[in-house]
């Protein structure tokens, strides 16, 4: 309850939390209001948003329906973003947990991987794994995870080094638990609130980078992802501009409610940081 | 002399993630369907098959995986890149051709993105939680939240359509034949608005991280002591706040290099910059894997040498650092 009012304190995350809900709202949706497969023929191309009633925000330059894209692009955008950021933390907090917690060895080793993946640009080797896999909804969407973990996995670390060595786990030690049940039940527990919290920046960078995938026709052609109408409509931009706009500013707010969203969770979640 | 040892310990210490990058890379690059000589014969349209095996022979495809890749790195050693598929050139040519595109794009946003996330970064701090404040970070979290490419677009659509002030793309007037200044103010004049769009993103990064240092950085006691000194406000926000809160920023710097170089593939995509990013596109899609394994090292040798040259300013930031750590 404490957390809720904290959290209601800040206008601004509130308005990003009914932004985010908004795009929940419109990924749900999108069966019901557009049953019609949305990279079908709908009509007439380019026509202009409102100058059509059946087609609210127009149609693109094959004749398909914007409006329809975007509620199946808001569906789009957030399963890959949410399994992509899934998998990044995933590999973050194993390879972080296992450095922080062991030491020695083991964490020279698996801190030059990270650093390895922290000096490749990671939209390049972005690049790199649809050049040798292929571009489909999957492999883009496990790409996207596999370039976004090292920053999880260096917070995960510094947490653990931090508390490996408080009474609690000594306690735990004394008791015989075993080492997995340490990492796992006792000390992940306590290092999980500050990925939490960070999962929302990379969730907004995984939404980013598959929009700019998207946009270079290198993402799955056959689903409608935001990125892929902006770059169809890049052809027609010197007349037909809305094509490409529309879009944008779907990727815009989405990204704009997962920081806002983010931020005010990292407020309630440190209360000292708010006297600032 | 200092600064060459230094540069050499630095590029040792980065050796093992780069022989982690690019073995791993090789090996990535095995999984991907057909090799260099598939490629080659598709290009020419196919070949008879004692030809491909002279072919697979010549560029020692028939030798197992371990000892190609050791051929590989050893080549690399040598900074022999390999022949481009696609450009008929060494891959070390194509790169050193397409170089200076990026440096300049790279270069001339990093200096707008520090410039103006400074600076917006130190007026929201001094109106903390007034309106100047709250304009300065809204503005920052819709640049971040913007997608660079579609900034590009729009840019494109406002500026060069539609009020027809800057060109729409390209790197400088083809065949206007300019030469000297004249050459270099057509290229800044095409350079304005791809800048203007890959700075947009770290402009809002810098701005917040920024601000942050700032409002802590005032809370220090040596600020309350340089005020009870009796020194002027501004003094005191660029003498010993302003240095202190640097230190942050300049960190990020060396953390974001390789974010601005992967943003820089699809702003120059966006531009029809010839450059390393569009470079990169480019053998993407025309599966040039080479050239790609050519980019991805060039890359990281740039990503390490601005790690090296961050290093070295944080040291002169900060004297309590030592750069040879």
């Amino acid at each position: 309850m404490r957390f809720l009012r904290d959290y209601a304190h800040s206008p601004v995350a509130v308005f990003g939390l009914v932004l985010l809900v908004l795009v929940i709202f419109m990924a749900l949706s999108a069966g019901f209001f557009f049953p019609k497969n949305p990279l079908g023929l709908a009509g007439r191309p380019l026509q202009w948003p409102l100058s059509n009633p059946a087609f609210l925000f127009g149609t693109d330059h094959t004749g398909r329906d914007i409006a329809a894209q975007i509620f199946h692009g808001a569906r789009v955008s957030l399963v890959i973003g949410l399994i992509a950021t899934a998998i990044a933390i995933l590999i973050g907090i194993l390879i972080g947990a296992l450095s922080g917690y062991y030491g020695g060895v083991l964490d020279d080793v698996l801190m030059r991987i990270t650093e390895a993946f922290q000096i490749l640009p990671n939209f390049l080797l972005l690049l790199v794994f649809v050049a040798v896999f292929g571009s489909e909804f999957q492999t883009v969407t496990v790409a996207i995870g596999v370039v976004s973990w090292p920053p999880v996995a260096r917070l995960t670390r510094a947490e653990f080094l931090s508390l490996r060595n408080r009474e609690f786990v000594q306690a735990g030690r004394t008791l015989g638990m075993s080492d997995a049940r340490l990492i796992f039940r006792e000390i992940l527990p306590n290092a999980l609130p500050s990925v939490v919290v960070y999962s929302s920046v990379i969730l907004a960078i995984a939404i980013l980078l598959e929009s700019a995938l998207a946009f270079l026709n290198l993402s799955d052609p056959n689903i409608p992802s935001w990125g892929n109408l902006i770059g169809g409509g890049r052809n027609v931009l010197r007349v037909e501009w809305y094509i490409s706009a529309i879009p944008g500013v779907a990727i815009l707010l989405t990204v704009l409610a997962v920081s806002l969203v983010g931020q005010g969770l990292n407020d309630a979640l440190n209360p000292r940081l708010q006297k600032q | 002399m200092k600064f060459f040892s230094l540069a050499l310990r630095r590029f040792t210490a980065a050796l093992p993630a780069l022989f982690i990058i690019l073995s791993g890379l090789f090996l990535l690059l095995q999984l991907a369907p057909g090799d260099t000589v598939d490629a080659l014969v598709a290009q020419v349209g196919g070949g008879d098959p004692t030809m491909i095996e002279e072919l697979r022979k010549y560029y020692a495809l028939d030798q197992s995986t371990s000892t190609r890749l050791g051929d590989y790195l050893w080549r690399l050693v040598h900074l022999d890149l390999g022949q481009s598929a696609i450009y008929a050139k060494p891959v070390a040519e194509v790169i050193i051709e397409r170089l200076p595109a990026t440096l300049l794009l790279m270069g001339s946003a990093l200096a707008l993105a520090i410039f103006f996330g400074m600076t917006l970064g130190i007026l929201a701090a001094r109106r903390v939680n007034r309106w100047p404040d709250s304009l300065i970070s809204t503005l920052g979290l819709v640049c971040y939240a913007m997608p660079s490419f579609w900034f590009g677009l729009m840019g494109i659509f406002v500026f060069a359509v539609w009020l027809a002030w800057l060109p729409a793309g390209g790197f400088g007037t083809v065949g206007a034949g300019l030469t000297g200044v004249a050459k270099w103010l057509d290229i800044v004049w095409y350079l304005v608005l791809p800048t203007v769009t890959l700075a947009l993103m770290f402009l809002a990064v810098y701005l917040r991280i920024m601000r942050a240092s700032m409002l802590e950085v005032m809370t220090l006691d040596f600020v309350r002591t340089a005020r009870a000194k009796g020194l002027s406000a501004n003094r005191v926000l660029v003498r010993h706040v302003l240095r202190n809160a640097l230190l942050p920023l300049v960190t990020l710097i060396g953390l974001q290099a390789g974010t601005m170089l992967g943003g820089s593939v699809v702003i120059e995509t966006v531009f029809a910059l010839p450059g390393l990013g569009r470079l990169a596109y480019e053998s993407v899609v025309q599966r040039d894997l080479n050239t790609l394994l050519g980019i991805v090292f060039v890359s990281a040798l740039l990503v390490i040498a601005i790690n090296f040259i961050v290093d070295l300013l944080y040291a002169r930031l900060d004297p309590r650092i030592n750069a040879s750590h």
